[in-house]
């Protein structure tokens, strides 16, 4: 990435937040590790938001919870670790098939201090390696949206075992079909030890030491990149796999760090971008030149908008982001246009009224603002579909392209006279 | 501590917000972390409303609470103020601010204003939704009406002085508000039937209400108290207060349409309501009456919602379909009573609970053949393979629907016949997949006429098939793993038609257990039939 661009000042904004906070990411977590257990710590509101997130999913096996805590908890710390253990027994005894138990924190849980990682210490002890407990906190004063996985993956790094061996570790969820996709394709340029975190199963966790080289499927893993880098692992400099470009780059710089030889890589990737950039163009057709306004919600802010704006031909007006961390964005940030505005954090009626003010053809944005923008007659693309949708890889381009086209195609679809 | 996987009513804040989003010209200013405005989506996608709700969240993060708390409530006030202009204001915590305790009701209080502020206590981790937007619309109507009470002792116009001003009687419609379960298509039909009898309506509250029309309320000749979970405390207090008296029979249904009409005349003194009414009026008299609607008698059927719904649900099902109400139940705790009174009346045992997994249990054990319910018994009965309505809140955005919809008065009654009918078997097909179990287009357990969508397995109430579905089974074998079915027990049980096969196998079982039986022939089977049918 030789190319650098000037970029103002970061907008830095504080005020009300329309964000989730990280206790979403169960919703795709639970998903992810069929035989893990997530178990939130908190209220009647933390077990309310996760209903009205996960949707008509809650009632698929149930593999999520909210131990709700009552007056009698907040009394006395001590009946509430009391409570809290009996719990967990009760649940554990019910639900044999659970290997890995995450105990959640939230807001109510880190404001009235309960320490969950005592917690999930003694029911480890207690439980002798039948099931695994461990913690971190999806609480909405900590963590915001896809900062949950974050936490989660983070407690999971202990665990993993140590294997000096050289390997190439994908961090961040990806969807079933693409990382098998993404396997076979690094196979092909002859990298064969490629291994996922989050796994597909919790006990399946991968090795981790000196020879581990990270490659971030995902922009809001930095906690867990961290973490490993304490054991040892190395991480790969590169963009986000969204796009042609992004994927190609993303691969490619994985491959380069195993030493593998630029051609080989090359007559893998090629006909890929070259196939990608075909599906591509009737979307950048219909995107050309819109104007492009992404509030904050999940980090996947700036890519995308490289992505819609490289490889689509969309302006930027302003994109937001509920955190900005410049290590890992480092690849990303040169990326974008000259003069394009960031804006990190957020105050809700000062961005709307910003949103209003400048016009833009397209606003990506969360479930509580979307129906209201588009009642004011902008389009909008609702951001939480981002996260739940295979977006990543050369082969996706087009898709996560499509995301975006649809809202404007179905604008000038719909007449009433 | 208590395990939950589902809960029925979110926190009492959401009450609250379900008021103020109601209404016009109120805000509300939550002191909540970031993260709780995750509840405006409620309105935003399931009401699909075109507009944020009037809520102005703190959103507080973990940096915030070494400083000063307190300073940023006042500032979101301020702020909320300033740039909405409201004309009252809802002051309030969410679980997380109670535990910090800011109260940000009195700093509101001290702040000088100038709008009416209604500081709310609403206890989140005793409490639930239902009891704060009751407590809520209370406490916003107390708050602006506490001038206006009459000292104690002065005289109380009656229910009849719309005869002396010479002017048509008017009502208040209290109780309907957002994420209620067709409240928006209920006023309108209650509006409808109250103009046929030549009585006005003086307000709604709270839906599509302002402060103002509030303040209005105690011009009213009587409240009619349309979903007591909302407007129970209100009307009680109106009543004390101002001697407005309240209708508390909620038309739902033919013959609570009927009673809430005789008493609402006999209340406001005018000429009782014509016994032919309903007939004219409503189709689901003769529809229920019409001879297509025979196969329904004793249709098995299992009720759970919030109490209003529930109540009306079970007298619809036991008198007006002809329906064999076999279960019936609320998670609504403050209407416990009445709830009990009706399941009473039917010989049932009232299940009052708010733990799902428990409803799925009684729902198992009941083994009805249709299920009317909330969203997620509309989950459960489809893990259980038997058809469902869904009749009240928590509500899907399915159950907010474009066309008009009411529950209520006699168009009310129309939608419910349709709607709780259409998932059941139609007669004809009944017939003939009970005779010929081997086409190979309607297979058993096959509703044709929903398209081919409940296709149960062969044994509605064993293991569910799919990884969607996969929990410990119900009800399979209960005492003990003892009970065996020989293979002409089951070739038996599986010429029973699907939708009472549940109830066969039960009851088989019950039989077997009772006698020490264990492998279960199919004499078994019709021992046990001719036993239970005694
Ligand atoms: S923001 Fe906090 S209190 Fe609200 S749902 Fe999330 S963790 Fe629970
Ligand atoms: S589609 Fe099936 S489960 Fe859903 S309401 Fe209709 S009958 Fe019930």
């Amino acid at each position: 990435m030789a190319q650098t661009s000037v970029l103002p000042p970061v907008l830095r904004e504080s005020g009300q937040r329309e964000v989730f906070c990280g206790l979403t990411s169960i919703v795709w977590l639970h998903r992810r590790m069929p035989d893990a257990f997530f178990l939130v710590v908190g209220s009647r509101t933390c077990a309310h938001l996760i209903q009205s997130a996960a949707g008509v999913m809650i009632f698929a096996e149930p593999r999520f919870g909210t131990a709700i805590l009552g007056e009698r908890d907040l009394a006395g710390l001590a009946d509430a670790n009391e409570e809290l253990d009996r719990l967990v027994g009760d649940l554990l005894a019910r639900r044999p098939e659970i290997r890995t138990l995450f105990l959640v924190g939230s807001c109510p849980s880190e404001v009235i201090k309960l320490d969950l990682a005592k917690a999930a210490e003694r029911i480890n002890t207690r439980m002798q390696g039948r099931v695994r407990v461990v913690n971190y906190s999806g609480s909405g004063i900590e963590t915001t949206f896809t900062q949950g996985e974050d936490g989660a993956l983070t407690s999971l790094v202990p665990l993993l075992p140590s294997n000096p061996e050289p390997q190439l570790l994908i961090v961040g969820t990806l969807a079933d079909g693409v990382e098998e996709r993404f396997l076979s394709l690094f196979a092909r340029m002859g990298l064969e030890t490629v291994r996922t975190l989050p796994p597909r199963q919790s006990t399946d966790l991968p090795p981790v030491g000196p020879g581990t080289r990270l490659l971030l499927a995902q922009p809001f893993v930095a906690d867990t990149v961290r973490a490993l880098e304490r054991r040892g692992a190395q991480r790969i400099a590169a963009p986000y796999p969204l796009g042609v470009e992004g994927s190609c780059a993303w691969m490619a710089a994985a491959a380069a760090a195993f030493g593998i030889d630029p051609e080989r890589v090359a007559a893998v990737l090629d006909p890929l971008a070259e196939r990608g950039r075909r599906a591509l163009e009737p979307l950048r057709r219909k995107l050309e030149g819109k104007r492009l306004f992404l509030l904050p919600d999940s980090q996947l802010e700036i890519p995308l908008a490289r992505f819609l704006h490289r490889e689509c031909g969309m302006e930027l007006v302003e994109v937001g982001t509920p955190y900005l961390d410049r290590q890992l964005m480092a690849e990303e940030l040169p990326l974008l246009p000259e003069g394009t505005q960031l804006s990190e954090g957020q105050d809700v009626e000062k961005q709307l009224e910003r949103v209003r003010a400048s016009r833009p053809d397209l606003v990506v944005c969360g479930m509580g603002l979307a129906n209201p923008l588009e009642a004011e007659g902008f389009a909008t693309k609702w951001s939480i579909e981002l996260v739940f949708s295979p977006i990543h890889g050369c082969d996706q381009a087009a898709d996560l392209a499509e995301l975006f086209a649809r809202p404007l195609n179905r604008r000038e679809l719909l007449q009433w006279n | 501590m208590e395990l939950t996987l589902w809960t029925y009513e979110g926190p009492p804040h959401v009450g609250a917000m379900r008021i103020a989003a109601s209404m016009e010209g109120v805000h509300y200013v939550l002191h909540a972390p970031q993260g709780d405005t995750y509840a405006d989506l409620l309105f935003t996608m399931i009401e699909r409303r075109d507009r944020r709700p009037p809520v102005t969240y703190t959103t507080f993060q973990a940096r915030d609470l070494g400083g000063d708390t307190a300073e940023l409530v006042k500032r979101s006030i301020q702020q909320a103020v300033d740039r909405f202009k409201p004309e009252a204001l809802l002051v309030g915590e969410s679980c997380t601010a109670e535990l910090i305790q800011d109260q940000p009701g009195s700093l509101a209080c001290g702040m000088d204003l100038g709008v009416p502020v209604v500081s709310l206590e609403l206890p989140a981790y005793s409490k639930k939704e239902n009891w704060g937007a009751a407590e809520t619309l209370y406490q916003l109507c107390r708050g602006l009406l506490k001038s206006q009470v009459p000292a104690p002792g002065t005289d109380r116009p009656g229910p009849e002085r719309w005869k002396e001003e010479n002017r048509r009687p008017r009502v208040n419609l209290l109780g309907p508000s957002l994420l209620g379960f067709r409240c928006r298509d209920d006023v309108r039909e209650l509006r409808g039937l109250l103009a046929d009898h030549g009585i006005d309506v003086n307000v709604v509250a709270p839906l599509g209400a302002r402060p103002a029309d509030l303040i209005r309320l105690p011009q009213a000749d009587a409240n009619l108290c349309l979903y007591p979970e909302v407007a129970g405390p209100l009307c009680s207090w109106l009543e004390r207060n101002f001697g407005t008296p309240v209708v508390r029979t909620v038309p739902i249904g033919i013959g609570a349409t009927a009673q809430f009409l005789r008493e609402l005349c006999a209340l406001l003194g005018l000429e009782p309501p014509e016994l032919r009414e309903a007939d004219q009026r409503s189709r689901l008299p003769w529809y229920s009456k019409s001879v297509d609607s025979t196969y329904l008698t004793g249709k098995r059927v299992f009720i759970f919602a919030d109490a209003t719904h529930a109540i009306a649900a079970a007298r619809i099902a036991s008198r007006e379909l002809g329906f064999t109400v076999v279960g019936l139940g609320s998670y609504s705790r403050e209407q416990a009573r009445e709830v009990r009174a009706a399941a009473k009346e039917l010989g049932l045992e009232a299940l009052i609970s708010d733990d799902y997994l428990e409803v799925e249990q009684a729902m198992a054990q009941a083994a009805p053949e249709l299920v009317l319910g909330t969203q997620m018994e509309r989950h459960s009965a489809k893990r259980l393979g038997i058809p469902c309505a869904v009749i009240s809140a928590p509500l899907h955005v399915q159950d907010v629907p474009a066309r008009y919809a009411p529950q209520m008065g006699w168009e009310g009654a129309n939608v419910i016949f349709d709607s709780w009918v259409h998932p059941l078997m139609m007669g004809l097909e009944e017939h003939l997949i009970g005779m010929f179990r081997h086409d190979f287009e309607f297979v058993d357990g096959h509703l044709s006429h929903l398209g081919g969508a409940a296709a149960p397995a062969a044994q509605p109430m064993a293991a569910p098939v799919n990884e969607e579905t996969e929990v410990t089974p119900l009800s399979a074998t209960p005492e003990g793993g003892s009970l065996r079915w020989t293979a002409s027990g089951e070739a038996e049980l599986s010429r029973i038609p699907f939708f009472v096969r549940g109830k066969v196998r039960r009851n088989t079982e019950a039989y077997a257990n009772e006698r020490g039986v264990a492998e279960i022939t199919e004499e078994t089977l019709y021992e046990a039939k001719a036993h239970f049918s005694r």
